[in-house]
């Protein structure tokens, strides 16, 4: 089967490289092995973003807040602030490191535990605000309570998104002159409506904060990012995962799928979107680590007592690992760059981001798309 | 040998890093709280079973084993193995007389075939589908498939047979009880194209249901019985150096991956001959080795459902791509979601209101695009998407029959 431009890897940098792609008319495969990282996202990404990333998730239906090239503050499940540039429109930036509030109120829906209310009432207090956490109940959620070890995020929000109004209300009647409402990240997961439809209805602020796995605005998007993608005409192979890349004269030549056995996937280019460790775009043995697909040549400290740090809390050098490439982004491999091949997103060594998966995506993409 | 095959675990359960993404897109948690979700009935339930087998929960029943789980692991665990195969090792319920019935779908075909009208408007009275809702538990908005009065076997013998020996090239055919049974229709779509294509079709010695119904109706020990006999027919065939094509999805996947996974049965020799006939006509084209001829008068918009055992196989698309080739075609890829029926699990009257409420995301999708035609690889989708929205399913092969210029098609490919 061939393709103008096969993507390994189906997170951010790769179904945003497919996009684009595919909106310019080139036509794309996503190799994608299982779910990815947008579904451990808090909502926000931090780091450069350049410019074309919020046309183009707007015209996907994805609404970005912030300022790609300025940065903007969010409150963090544990309560501190964090710098970032882009929002997904769940959760609100603020101008400064302080938030925008004069009396807060954290909302909870009760027995859900995957939201650290403690510690965001903490860190309110400690910018002098007045905070109270308070938890809520609504009759839609009794039968999830039924099965105690699916009370997480997505299973609420299933329920949740289907009884807007009665949460509404629910909330209305907690207030007590606050002017912001927290919330957990436990709306909108087939559509952003539900954040809006609470907005809309709540005379208070709402910002709508983390959760612990799996990211309901997260999920959102890769749903949304892939249905454009495929809208567009674009193909994804879910659940598949590349095993076997041929390379001859620095070029490579096709590629071999787990799914698609002996029939072999060949394109113009490819783009090397894997991910590290945990999708297995790198893989560590005792002694290395290494980049599994096509061999390439890894950035990573030589000795393994240096790919860590004993300071637990310290950046864990092993986390910069990644594949070298030349200044167009071509992966190395034995020192020579492979003229088809561009690396994207995480994959690549250095300071890992969101705003760095966008601009070695969008920089692919230009080269790509010439 | 390397740490990672040192550790490796039954359906690589140890992989599991509980991120809970299975869970997420398992159709059955938003609608049954009484199912406990993929990672609590897989790896989590796996620990506690391997210390004691009396940790088994029986509400594993509530799975419909569509892999949605293994398709979005990112660790590559394959939950819905882990769940089948402890219903296979520790489950004490026994099936059911409805549920051996709903399973036995070779016995109660034969059975039926030669009272095909009387049984078809029987089975369609409304007192006997309140007979059935009452006495056996089969749910009365259900319509039985309709049972054919000539099976497809007997068609292609009396009919089909003898005009196969002109071709020198030759597949196999797996058609399965549906084919057989419920809608010859398909098969003669089949061999028609396959005719048309230069390639002559013949059936196996012995063909026997392929057994996923069995699988999961707990009736394992019938289904590797079944599955005994088909490897040792298609083995013969594959020897000759002939591949086997089938129309279902799920009998492909079954006899593929279920064999070897939850029936142990050894497949190696044959899996790769094992082949959804999309895939085949899609790769001869694809090559250049055959060329698809389509009549200039065929127009249709087209919504392509992916069955969930598709998805899992991976192979979609190479239907989407051939249904992309007709140039008449107006394509839409529906978004991929479980159409809740499951094979026999959407007939039994305590999974109805839960299979409708999955099926529902599919079924607004659906009226959304108003496609003429929904395509899908898998005759029970075709059932419910049916039922549940009035719109007409075609497997992309019949699509395939309707839009080739059969004659241009056969005369291309003849030098």
């Amino acid at each position: 089967m061939k393709f103008q431009t096969i993507i390994v890897g189906g997170g951010l940098a790769g179904l945003t490289a497919g996009l684009a792609l595919q909106k310019k008319g080139i036509s794309c495969a996503i190799i994608s092995s299982g779910e990815n990282a947008l579904h451990f996202s808090s909502g926000t990404f931090s780091g450069d973003c350049p410019e074309e990333t919020v046309r183009l998730f707007e015209e996907a239906g994805i609404v970005l807040k912030g300022d790609p090239a300025k940065d903007s503050w969010r409150l963090t499940p544990s309560g501190s602030m964090q710098k970032v540039r882009l929002a997904f429109e769940d959760v609100t930036l603020y101008p400064s490191e302080k938030i925008n509030a004069t009396n807060v109120l954290i909302a909870n829906p009760e027995g859900f535990i995957d939201f650290p209310t403690a510690f965001i009432a903490d860190g309110i207090s400690q910018q002098g605000i007045p905070c109270k956490v308070k938890s809520f109940s609504l009759p839609c959620l009794k039968l999830l309570r039924e099965s105690p070890s699916e009370m997480r995020s997505v299973g609420i929000a299933k329920k949740l998104d289907g009884c807007i109004e009665e949460v509404a209300e629910c909330i209305k009647g907690l207030l007590d002159g606050e002017d912001l409402v927290i919330l957990p990240q436990v709306f909108g997961l087939a559509s952003p409506e539900p954040v809006r439809a609470l907005r809309a209805a709540i005379p208070a602020e709402i910002n709508f904060i983390g959760t612990m796995p799996p990211s309901v605005p997260g999920i959102r998007v890769q749903l949304q990012l892939k249905k454009a993608f495929e809208r567009a005409g674009g193909t994804f192979l879910m659940g598949d995962t590349a095993i076997m890349a041929e390379i001859a004269d620095g070029t490579v030549r096709f590629i071999r799928t787990k799914n698609l056995d002996s029939h072999i996937l060949s394109a113009d280019n490819y783009i090397l979107a894997s991910g590290t460790f945990f999708s297995k775009g790198l893989t560590s043995s005792m002694q290395k680590i290494s980049e599994p697909l096509f061999g390439l040549d890894v950035e990573c400290p030589e000795e393994r007592t240096e790919w860590y740090s004993e300071d637990f809390f310290a950046p864990q050098p092993y986390m910069a690992a990644g594949v070298k490439t030349d200044k167009d982004l071509h992966p190395l491999r034995d020192g020579q760059p492979i003229s088809n091949l561009y690396a994207a997103g995480s994959i690549l060594a250095g300071k890992k981001n969101a705003g760095m998966a966008l601009t070695s995506t969008f920089k692919v993409v230009k080269k790509i798309a010439l | 040998m390397t740490l990672q095959e040192i550790t490796g675990s039954a359906h690589n359960f140890e992989e599991c890093m509980k991120c809970t993404v299975c869970t997420a897109y398992c159709p059955v948690v938003p609608v049954n709280p009484r199912y406990p979700g993929p990672k609590q009935a897989g790896p989590d339930g796996e620990r506690l079973r391997l210390k004691n087998p009396e940790f088994f929960d029986e509400a594993l029943k509530y799975c419909l084993n569509c892999k949605r789980c293994e398709v979005v692991c990112p660790s590559g665990v394959n939950v819905a193995d882990i769940i089948q195969e402890a219903r296979i090792r520790y489950s004490q319920s026994k099936p059911k007389l409805r549920d051996k019935i709903l399973a036995s779908t070779d016995t109660m075909g034969s059975l039926a075939r030669p009272f095909a009208p009387v049984v078809n408007g029987v089975l369609s009275l409304g007192v006997t589908k309140a007979m059935m809702d009452g006495v056996l538990a089969v749910d009365k908005h259900r319509t039985f498939p309709k049972y054919s009065s000539e099976s497809f076997e007997g068609w292609f013998k009396r009919k089909a047979k003898a005009a196969q020996d002109a071709f020198k090239e030759k597949v196999a055919y797996f058609h399965g009880c549906y084919v057989n049974y419920n809608y010859p229709q398909l098969g003669k779509d089949f061999v028609k194209v396959m005719n048309a294509l230069g390639i002559g079709v013949e059936l196996l010695d012995k063909e026997k249901c392929c057994g996923v119904a069995m699988i999961s109706n707990g009736m394992s020990k019938a289904a590797a019985k079944n599955a005994a006999i088909n490897s040792g027919a298609i083995s013969k065939v594959v020897e000759k150096g002939l591949r086997v094509l089938t129309t279902s999805s799920t009998c492909t996947f079954t006899m593929r991956d279920e064999y070897p996974e939850l029936l142990h049965i050894d497949n190696a020799a044959w899996k790769n001959s094992l082949l959804l006939a999309t895939r085949f006509i899609y790769e001869a084209v694809d090559s250049g080795r055959k060329k698809l001829i389509f009549k200039d008068s065929y127009k249709a918009r087209i919504a392509y459902h992916t069955p969930c055992h598709l998805e899992k196989l991976g192979w979609g698309v190479f239907s989407t791509r051939l249904l992309k080739m007709i140039p008449g075609v107006e394509f839409t890829l529906l978004d991929s979601a479980c159409c809740g029926i499951a094979g026999t699990y959407g007939f039994k009257k305590e999974n109805y209101e839960a299979s409708q409420a999955i099926g529902k995301a599919l079924f607004e999708d659906i009226a959304s695009v108003a496609p003429d035609v929904v395509a899908c690889d898998c005759e029970t989708c075709k059932w419910q998407i049916e039922m549940s929205t009035g719109y007409k399913v075609m497997n992309p092969v019949s699509i395939l029959a309707e839009a080739l210029d059969t004659e241009l098609t056969a005369e291309a490919n003849r030098s």
